[in-house]
């Protein structure tokens, strides 16, 4: 990582903000609708970025945050009746006490143990999810209705089901959470981070409180996951446990490890790319969780870097 | 029907859980502890093992003992030939790295659960038990399989551990999962072994589905409760340790069955997990492990 270049950093991300603003008017209808999930999910891979690209902590459990989000979210909405912001802030809230109380447990443990107790609080999160089937829906999910789903600003409200307003939102989203992402890592605490991820012991002996610090990323992490999670509901209105199961654990890591792990937009292209792989290949094929498994094994034998990673290794050295 | 032979009941069931938990953990737990990988993809090999059981039974027709017993021999080894090729491809490249690894054994996840579900379908397919007598007890008539299936599951354990202790394969394997450096050293082809262990405990898991499949039926998702279950056995047992993964899979799936017949079957699996993570997180070693080197 080069020190040189904030300035061409910053001036990249605004760019890249810019050209999915333009997109949104130039998009035919099935696209636009697909870039607004898309935007929505990259939060997810972002999240999950911070902790396994900079910290070098392999989760397998993200799902739970994400669901953390959708839910606490969904749920106010329909059991509480609460207003969209609010519903929102709840639902982040939510995935914030959880990462902490996930984080003071997972953390004590290091390496395999800790992708299979992350894998396995997602696996009791997911089955507290079914059983209580009267209040979360079970395995059918929840439809958050369209009347609920309005943002009140004062005399103005805009309908999130609209599909302009949705992908505004959503774009707004993707760009706090960059511009904040990228922000941290190119802060001191993030220098830490990595320094964690590339040696844990001297980074103790250097005087820094290695756990406080992952502790801290595992909560940042897990509260841009709940965001992304509790937009997701209230954007696209659907509430399902689906979304807690471990496949959405899995997802993550692919779009991170395809993107660049450890660079500020991989988690975007990698997401991005994933879809319109999934997207030309559902026409010839059902069968694209075999595509996201081969994608995983030769990503891992022959492009551990992914699409960032490696364009940052060989051409572009300031790419953050 | 009641109390005492309603527990009687459940714990049989619980045995018969047990019986195959043991040996598809065993699997796990061998792979684990001497190659260093967590294989995610073991329930799938599992999967694989219960598939390829009902379409080698169906292939042969005839009396179904004949089915069964072809199955027995062929389904393992066509599992261990998957397997190894796998290993030799995908792992061996990655160095055995463990992050990588885990991440490959995802990807062959879903590739193996995918291609079952392409070729053989979706439904759930029964296979008929070899002989179906009877064993009648005073207060309910129980499944002869059933308890032959305890009995091969018993044998079996025993005979890897005969393996294990008393060959020289067996010591070559210990040698490798105590230090592989000085194994390899000593003239031992590591690389060679690994393959070996990873076929081995991918055939240990279809061998159990196999002895299952006319218990439960065979479907292309069936590998994901023994996923869970063996990686709780292994943990509860400490890892790598054979006696250790044998009495946590006998503990694990009397409980398993006497909560699920009292229970609901998914507070019995919230309960199991949620305890699983905590024994990992506060004694690492397992219940029954001893500190790690």
């Amino acid at each position: 990582m080069s020190e040189a270049s904030p300035a061409k950093a910053y001036t990249l991300h605004l760019g890249v903000i810019a050209l999915l603003f333009v997109l949104s008017f130039l998009l035919p209808e099935y696209y636009h609708g697909l870039l607004a999930r898309i935007m929505v999910l990259a939060v997810f891979a972002m999240g999950y970025n911070m902790l396994f690209g900079y910290v070098g902590l392999l989760s397998l459990g993200h799902a739970m945050f994400f669901a953390a989000g959708l839910y606490g979210a969904g749920l106010a909405v329909i059991q509480l009746g609460w207003s969209v912001p609010l519903a929102f802030l709840g639902g982040v809230a939510c995935g914030a006490v959880l990462a902490l109380v996930i984080g003071l447990l997972a953390l004590r443990t290091t390496g395999v143990a800790f992708m299979i107790v992350t894998m396995m609080f997602a696996q009791v999160f997911y089955l507290l999810i079914l059983y209580f089937a009267t209040w979360t829906g079970g395995d059918q999910g929840m439809v958050v209705p369209q009347p609920a789903r309005v943002l009140s600003l004062g005399a103005t409200s805009l309908e999130l089901t609209n599909p302009t307003v949705r992908y505004m939102t959503a774009l707004g989203l993707f760009s706090i959470v960059l511009l904040i992402t990228s922000a941290i890592v190119r802060s001191r605490y993030g220098r830490v981070l990595v320094a964690i991820r590339e040696n844990e012991e001297r980074t103790k002996m250097l005087g820094y409180d290695t756990f406080s610090n992952k502790l801290a990323a595992v909560v940042v992490s897990g509260t841009i996951c709940a965001a992304s999670g509790a937009a997701y509901a209230l954007l696209f209105g659907y509430v399902g446990s689906s979304f807690a199961s471990v496949q959405y654990s899995i997802l993550p890591l692919l779009w991170v490890l395809l993107g660049g792990a450890a660079t500020t937009l991989g988690p975007l292209i990698g997401t991005l790319f994933m879809y319109y792989v999934i997207d030309i290949t559902s026409g010839y094929t059902s069968a694209y969780l075999l595509i996201v498994g081969i994608a995983l094994i030769l990503l891992v034998l022959f492009f551990p870097k992914g699409i960032l990673g490696s364009i940052r290794q060989r051409w572009l050295g300031w790419l953050p | 029907m009641h109390f005492g032979p309603h527990l009687l009941l459940a714990a049989l069931e619980g045995l018969v859980t047990s019986a195959v938990l043991a040996l598809t953990a065993l699997g796990l737990s061998l792979v684990f502890g001497v190659m260093r990988v967590v294989n995610v993809a073991h329930g799938e090999f599992f999967m694989l093992g219960a598939v390829l059981a009902w379409a080698i039974t169906t292939a042969i027709g005839g009396h179904p003992a004949l089915g069964f017993l072809a199955a027995l021999v062929i389904a393992p080894l066509i599992v261990g030939a998957i397997a190894l090729v796998a290993e030799r491809l995908v792992l061996r490249r990655l160095n055995y790295n463990p992050e990588a690894t885990i991440v490959a054994t995802i990807g062959m996840l879903y590739i193996i659960q995918q291609l079952a579900l392409t070729f053989y379908g979706p439904e759930a397919r029964p296979v008929e038990p070899p002989f179906s007598y009877r064993i009648l007890l005073p207060w309910f008539g129980y499944s002869g399989y059933k308890l032959s299936v305890i009995a091969a599951s018993a044998l079996l354990l025993i005979a890897t551990w005969l393996v294990l202790t008393r060959t020289r394969i067996g010591l070559i394997m210990r040698a490798t999962q105590y230090d592989s450096e000085t194994a390899q050293a000593f003239g031992i082809p590591v690389g060679r072994v690994y393959g070996g262990v990873f076929a081995l405990g991918a055939m240990l898991a279809a061998i159990a589905a196999v002895l299952i499949v006319p218990i439960s039926q065979a479907h292309y998702l069936m590998g994901q409760d023994p996923l869970l279950l063996s990686f709780i056995v292994v943990i509860i047992g400490g890892l790598g340790s054979l006696r250790g993964t044998v009495v946590a899979a006998v503990l694990i799936g009397l409980s398993d069955g006497i909560i699920s017949m009292f229970f609901s079957p998914t507070l019995a699996k919230i309960i199991a997990t949620l305890l699983v993570a905590m024994v990992l997180v506060f004694r690492p070693q397992g219940l029954f492990g001893t500190a790690s080197r």
